[in-house]
């Protein structure tokens, strides 16, 4: 696969290291009330689309940046690539 | 109709006549106690286990595509009950003890043949690892042996010894392991549940499921509506998919994992070999093709089909363990869709809804798991307790902080 | 001889070569199958499982049948097609999947056997006794299966890969391929044609229609002195694409050195990944055959196959051959093997009102059977309902075309029936950026391939916003098909369908008969298209059959998916050649050639080469060595490479804030100047990696983690960074490539230092235990000195640019040499910590918690950290097991890491584990094993003596639970 890294243009995949659905930046508070539920919510479960999925992946062997990848989970399809840093400014995974 | 040597021979004179359909191609019910989602291996062996063993009666298998064509058509066919932690060691050697009188319990040849497993290690401590896991095993009652380099060497002298980037010292060996006829599976399963009443009903996919009052009461179909007294739900590699049905979210992500076939050679590789640095296993069928697989693509994927970065790595695994086999030529590749689950093993269990049961997360270890895993769910369907060897697949375990992790990686299905 | 006139070979050049030990000779441009159909050879092989007599069926990669063992010794390749193998002086070869001689396999006894062997009879039988089938069923199915052999050797030749990148990659080079190259070359465009054959020009070397009047040949001469002037164009001969990836991305294989006795200095093939912009699929298709009795004889063959032998190797299976077709195209076999010379026997045709295009027989009427068990002598026409036999050494039959959408189809894409073509074009669905033209779209006239490989070069450029003009393409001819199904010959015998797995039309309906119709199933049940040949000249066939016996249409019927490889890719170029010593990189420590002067001997760590311990003369086994330098590290001072351990630079106005939320334990509390031992969990509140954490400046911090997770570490830190609180003013960078770190480590540890230190004052009040400073040594080279211990004694790490890292080691060896200096390796590495209770990465295995490792009160309540909220998980705060010292208690005992713990006396079992040893040495120290574990209770347990199990090898050892600090458990000698 080719990555289209918003710095750096397309880069193969190899570079990359994949971590998973992008709703890992919103790591909930944990001195929250409440805080377990929405750990386990956080750390175990998963929409896993058949289709547009938000991920995670690392340019490891690039320039470090976390990216956030939309990528389609059928097809293969990228529809683009975002610095996973911004994404979290903005908002989050949303 | 029993299947025999003799009926072969009978058949042949008689131009082959006489033989009957596997199964029957039943049209859908209104409704049926149970209601078995699925037609890959471990549905089919939960309807055929449903039917005999616990007697149950009523019994539907609703298949999207054709049967067995879940995971169970696409595998590299290893058996074995080699693992280490005591929430799946005694489940998989229930397995194993049924893949034993698998062919004589479905009158059904599905080629279990006990070839034996080498796993194979490069560093103290992966030996000490090791070491732990078969015991692990021979105090669950399975089998194992620690092999040391030079009992590796006088077992299969064609790895690399002599330059290896990461040398073999040893290797855990279970004889009991091997390998078995994967379609054969499916289809001994099938045509055993068939017998037994079970109607498989093929090209009905499950689109819903009705739900009211917080108890399931059937599922809506491509072929219709279907009732149902309990519903069990065997869809690896789409369960996340299927239980978004029912409101649920899994702790599971599907994945991709490539699966590899050479041409047809003569027997050169007897037994399961996997190496211990990098990721390959390998055993050769008794086609002689040389079956062999890897690690997952690594990304979110439905898509049954992987990339090259993988196959090269693969490649390169095979020929770094065993360099003799690089004049044989990759015939064919393909790509199945892994449950891979937060801890790497499944879940068998009741869901918060009343009636729906679930089978799921096997990663890429669900076909050794096919006999064990349906006798264990058809056991949860029909008397709402979990079978002793599978207590602990609960779903709620990653809330409780009950993982079975064998890797120990984590809650990131890409490392298990 | 059955050699013709004319054709592409070079009769200048005689190759000699052997088959099944006989010589023969052919000549440069031949391949092998047509050097041996030139010397009178028809039979070449066996099939799978009835073992018949097989002779060649295609001229192509398609090829089911004529399957060799190609070359000898090492290099011997089984399953060799012999229509694709190029002839080379000294070629040898020999035929496969045989017992006895070619002509007399006794596995053909399977042949008589066969009524008994019908599709799916193994899955019904061998079932009894259960023993009999590993025993007795199973190895002799094993022995007869398989095709060809290994020769059991590592391949003796060199591999490579490599990267292309292009506009436009043209796959085939054939009509529409030149076609696309030359439109898209033209532009200045970056195109790669690649093609599997050794000479350009596809099916135009088969045929012998003019192109504008003059031989085909002479205008692919023209393209290619062209092709060679634009350097933007790789033309890429030998080359099958075999794979279609995702975004653009081809998997090729180069055969660089297949058509020499021996590569010499060349590499043998190249994996080449092809990222390609667009692409233009002009792969041609393949001709399919029409079952009949005894259709499988040696010299029937595909006719369009004949045609190919005839035209461009100048040879026919035959001096006198008949053509069986249900098309035009079968009629132009006729003629042109006419035109050459040879007799044409009959042209049998089941379509009413053909005429015959030339000077040769035409029956309307199919062929019913076959004769000739090791050659073909006699073929049974069926025509005006009555029946004749005809003589003849070969049969060309034609059922019309297959066009090759296999690399349109490796994305899952559904191919689809085009009913007035009677073939499965390429779907809708296929992968992204890629056209498909010529005969592989159903262009199949040369006129049309030629016409639209240029066009879909022009569109495919467009979409890049380049510019293309349709080049003057040559007059070619135009004809269609005419063609009228008839896919099986209906009768009695068998009438095979696919050759090389031996699957019938009665295997289809046996299918069928038993249920098992969807076309997985047909495949699964009957092995249709499992052969080498994936089914290329089979799986349509099969389809029509069983959709003629379920009464449904073909494309209701279904289709199947291809997977890659389009043809067969041998493992050792998917390897890259990254093989043996080199499957891995190797990374070697500053100190590693100085460990390598020394003598040491290196062990496995990740890609990391580390010294494991370093023999002395006279030391005859590796334990002496190792309690030697133990011994000499406590008595004295020793000196070991820990560069390894992934180091990390944390700095900016928050670095503080950042550790306190990746440590379970306080960071941000750490003074200037102090180190402090850290504790990472991972989310789901495991322990995951521990180090230490050094505090140099007020906005600088320097991290360290295990040797195994660096890297993991390092991108972890990267992902909280980013990703999780990008507010926060930190950088991080990997530093453990950059600063060699040495453990000096012993009670003369300080006496030593001072030695190399520029006034730097190591006394324990001014540099105490757990202090770090930045200093410089050895008169003025920049350091770094933590000092912290890992083996329980007075010890520092000094870290230094990395290229001084040697240096500094022979100068801190030689400035001790008094003080007892001791180099220690990994090995003793173990022991020391081992000694003094600290985990390392079999107790951090990624299953237990801080609670387990006795760290529990090191997970701070006040703060939120990675891992602290799961690691309260009620199934984590319940479990007992927790580390603890184990020595045996008859000290002649060995402890076994890997032992399994249970209380003394009970029953052993997995429900009464308790436990295990994760990791066991000698120690010097003790002078007896020791060993640590995780024990149900362990804590309240210090002085019971328990069991060690370890079946395994047979061993049961009482141990008494101990503290795991067997070595200062107070902790006096570090502090000193």
């Amino acid at each position: 696969m080719l990555i289209p890294h918003p710095l750096l243009g397309l880069r193969d995949s190899s570079e990359f290291t994949y971590l998973g659905d992008a709703a890992l930046l919103d790591r909930p508070d944990g001195m929250a009330e409440g805080a377990a539920a929405r750990f386990h919510d956080y750390v175990h479960l998963r929409d896993n689309p058949a289709g547009i999925h938000r991920e995670l992946w690392f340019h490891e062997q690039g320039d470090r940046s976390w990216l956030v990848v939309t990528r389609n989970t059928v097809t293969h399809e990228i529809l683009g690539a975002e610095l996973a840093r911004e994404a979290r400014l903005k908002g989050g995974a949303a | 109709m029993r299947f025999s040597g003799f009926r072969v021979f009978t058949e042949a004179l008689r131009g082959h006549k006489g033989w009957q359909p596997l199964w029957r191609n039943p049209e859908p019910q209104p409704a049926y106690d149970y209601v078995i989602v699925g037609g890959g291996g471990h549905g089919l062996a939960t309807a055929y286990y449903l039917a005999t063993t616990f007697r149950q009666a009523r019994i539907a298998v609703l298949e999207k595509g054709w049967l067995g064509s879940g995971n169970i058509g696409r595998n590299t066919t290893i058996i074995r009950s080699n693992y280490l932690l005591p929430g799946n060691q005694p489940f998989y050697e229930f397995s194993m003890k049924l893949w034993e009188g698998l062919e004589q319990e479905l009158n059904f040849n599905a080629m279990v043949s006990q070839r034996g497993i080498l796993n194979l290690f490069h560093t103290d401590a992966q030996r000490d690892a090791y070491r732990r896991r078969g015991n692990a095993m021979l105090l669950s009652g399975a089998d194992a042996e620690l092999l040391d380099s030079a009992q590796v060497r006088a077992m299969y002298p064609f790895l690399n010894f002599d330059n290896a980037r990461f040398p073999i010292k040893g290797g855990l060996l279970q004889r009991r392991a091997g390998t078995a006829r994967h379609d054969g599976v499916a289809w001994g399963y099938a045509r055993g549940a068939d017998m037994a009443g079970v109607d498989l009903i093929q090209n009905c996919e499950v689109t819903g499921f009705r739900i009211e009052n917080g108890r399931v009461r059937g599922v809506e179909t491509s072929r219709g509506h279907i009732g149902a007294g309990k519903v069990g739900v065997a869809v690896a590699g789409s369960s996340g998919r299927v239980m978004a049905m029912a409101g649920m979210r899994l702790p599971i992500e599907s994945h991709v994992l490539q699966a590899f076939v050479t041409e047809g050679l003569k027997p050169v590789i007897d037994g399961v070999i996997t190496f211990g640095a990098g990721h390959f296993y390998v055993s050769q069928s008794d086609k002689g093709g040389l079956v062999f697989g890897g690690d997952i693509d690594g990304y979110n994927s439905y898509a049954q089909r992987g990339n090259m970065a993988v196959i090269e790595d693969v490649a390169q695994g095979g020929m770094a363990l065993m360099p003799m086999i690089g004049r044989a030529r990759l015939l064919r590749v393909w790509g199945g869709i892994m449950d891979m689950s937060m801890d790497g093993s499944p879940i068998i269990d009741r869901t918060p809804i009343e009636g729906l049961y679930l089978n799921a997360g096997w990663c890429y270890g669900g076909f050794k798991a096919t006999p064990a895993s349906g006798h264990a769910f058809a056991h949860l369907l029909a008397t709402d307790t979990p079978h002793d060897t599978a207590r602990a697949y609960r779903l709620d375990r990653f809330a409780r902080g009950r993982p079975i992790d064998e890797k120990g990686m984590g809650a990131q299905p890409n490392l298990h | 001889m059955t050699r013709l006139t004319g054709g592409l070979i070079d009769r200048s050049q005689t190759l000699r070569f052997t088959f099944d030990g006989q010589g023969f000779a052919g000549h440069s441009g031949d391949t092998l199958a047509s050097a041996l159909l030139a010397n009178g050879v028809r039979l070449m092989g066996r099939s799978f499982k009835y073992h018949r007599p097989r002779g060649v069926f295609a001229a192509g990669s398609e090829e089911p049948n004529a399957l060799v063992e190609l070359r000898a010794g090492a290099r011997q390749e089984p399953n060799s097609r012999a229509t694709v193998v190029e002839l080379f002086e000294g070629l040898e070869a020999r035929s496969q999947n045989r017992v006895g001689s070619l002509r007399r396999d006794l596995l053909a006894v399977n042949d008589l056997m066969s009524p008994f062997f019908a599709a799916g009879f193994y899955y019904k039988t061998f079932m009894w006794p259960r023993a009999f089938w590993e025993r007795f069923y199973e190895p002799a199915i094993r022995r007869a299966a398989g095709l060809g052999s290994l020769s059991k050797e590592p391949d003796p030749d060199a591999y490579d890969a490599g990267f292309l990148h292009c506009d436009l990659l043209v796959i085939g080079g054939g009509p529409a391929g030149l076609a696309a190259a030359l439109t898209a070359a033209r532009t200045g465009a970056r195109v790669i044609l690649a093609d599997e054959d050794f000479r350009l020009g596809g099916r135009l070397l088969a045929e012998s229609a003019p192109l504008d009047d003059a031989p085909a040949t002479d205008w692919i001469a023209g393209l290619e002195a062209e092709f060679a002037s634009l350097p933007n164009l790789r033309v890429m001969r030998r080359t099958t694409v075999w794979g279609t990836f995702d975004h653009g991305i081809y998997g090729a294989v180069e055969r660089v050195a297949d058509h020499l006795a021996t590569p010499g200095r060349r590499v043998r093939q190249t994996l080449w990944r092809i990222t390609a912009r667009r692409t233009i699929l002009a792969a041609g298709a393949t001709e399919r055959h029409i079952p009949f009795q005894n259709n499988d004889r040696p010299g029937i063959m595909l006719a369009g196959a004949m045609r190919t032998y005839a035209n461009r190797y100048a040879v026919s299976p035959a001096p006198r051959v008949a053509i069986f077709t249900n098309n035009d195209d079968g009629h132009r076999s006729a003629l042109d093997l006419a035109a050459r010379g040879v007799e044409i026997a009959a042209v049998i045709d089941p379509r009413e009102g053909v005429r015959a295009q030339g000077d040769y027989p035409l029956i309307t009427g199919v062929v019913g059977n076959a004769k000739g068990r090791l050659g073909l002598t006699r073929i049974e026409v069926v025509a005006n309902g009555g029946s004749r036999w005809i003589d003849c050494g070969a049969l060309g039959v034609s059922g019309g075309w297959n066009p090759n959408v296999h690399l349109a189809s490796h994305h899952r894409g559904r191919p689809a029936w085009d009913e007035a073509r009677h073939g499965f074009l390429p779907g809708t669905d296929g992968p992204a950026g890629m056209r498909v033209a010529g005969a592989a779209s159903g262009q199949g006239s040369t006129a049309q391939a030629l016409a639209s490989g240029a066009q879909a070069a022009q569109e495919a450029l467009a979409d890049l916003e380049i510019s293309a003009t349709l080049p003057d393409l040559p007059q070619a001819e135009d004809a269609g098909l005419n063609l009228h199904p008839l896919w099986h010959v209906p009768g009695k015998g068998r009438a095979w369908v696919d050759f090389q797995n031996d699957v019938t039309v009665k295997d289809i309906a046996l299918a069928h008969q038993e249920n098992m119709r969807p076309v997985e199933h047909l495949k699964r049940w009957t092995t249709l298209g499992m052969a080498t040949d994936q089914g290329k000249t089979a799986n349509v066939t099969a389809l029509a059959v069983m959709a003629e016996l379920t009464g449904r249409t073909i494309p209701q019927t279904g289709t199947t998916i291809f997977r890659p490889p389009y043809t067969p890719v041998a493992l050792s170029v998917l390897g890259g050649g990254d093989t043996g010593a080199h499957f891995r990189p190797r990374r070697l420590t500053p100190t590693h050639h100085w460990a390598t002067a020394q003598g040491a001997v290196f062990t496995e760590v990740g890609q990391w080469m580390r010294a494991q311990y370093f023999p002395r003369p006279g030391e005859s086994h590796w334990r002496q060595t190792v309690d030697r330098e133990v011994l000499a590290t406590r008595k004295g001072v020793g000196l070991c490479d820990v560069t390894t351990l992934g180091k990390v630079d944390v700095q900016g106005a928050d670095a503080g804030e950042f550790l306190d939320r990746l440590y379970c334990n306080a960071m941000k509390s750490l003074k200037v100047g102090m180190v402090r031992y850290g504790l990472m969990l991972r989310e789901d509140g495991h322990a995951w990696d521990d180090g230490t954490c050094a505090r140099l400046g007020e906005t600088h911090y320097v991290v360290t983690t295990t040797t195994a997770q660096a890297g993991p570490v390092y991108r972890h830190m990267e992902f909280a960074r980013q990703c999780l609180w990008p507010e926060l003013d930190v950088q991080l960078i990997s530093t453990t490539d950059a600063w060699a770190q040495l453990s000096v480590a012993g009670p003369n540890a300080r006496r030593l230092l001072e030695r190399i230190v520029d006034s730097f004052d190591l006394s324990n009040e001014a540099f105490p235990f757990m202090a770090c400073a930045g200093l410089t040594i050895c008169g003025g080279l920049r350091a770094r000195l933590f000092r912290i211990s890992f083996s329980g004694e007075l010890a520092y790490e000094i870290a230094v640019p990395a290229r001084h890292g040697n240096a500094l080691m022979a100068r801190l060896l030689e400035a001790g040499a008094d003080l007892g200096a001791t180099p220690y390796g990994t090995e003793a590495l173990g022991v020391l910590r081992i000694e003094k209770g600290h985990a390392a990465g079999n107790e951090l295995n990624g299953q237990t918690t801080a609670q387990m490792l006795g760290m529990g009160r090191m997970v701070s309540t006040k703060k939120d950290s990675i891992g602290a909220v799961m690691s309260r998980r009620e199934g984590l705060a319940v479990d007992r097991r927790v580390l603890v010292g184990l020595q045996p208690v008859d000290p002649a005992d060995p402890v076994v890491a890997g032992a399994h713990l249970f209380a003394e006396g009970a029953p052993q079992g997995t429900g009464t584990d308790q436990g295990w040893i994760s990791s066991a040495c000698f120690s010097p120290h003790l002078g007896h094993a020791i060993g640590l574990g995780f024990l149900e209770n362990g804590s309240e347990r210090m002085g019971e003596v328990i069991v060690a199990a370890n079946p395994l090898q047979g061993q049961s050892m009482r141990l008494r639970v101990v503290s795991p600090h067997f070595v200062d458990p107070e902790g006096g000698r570090v502090r000193d």
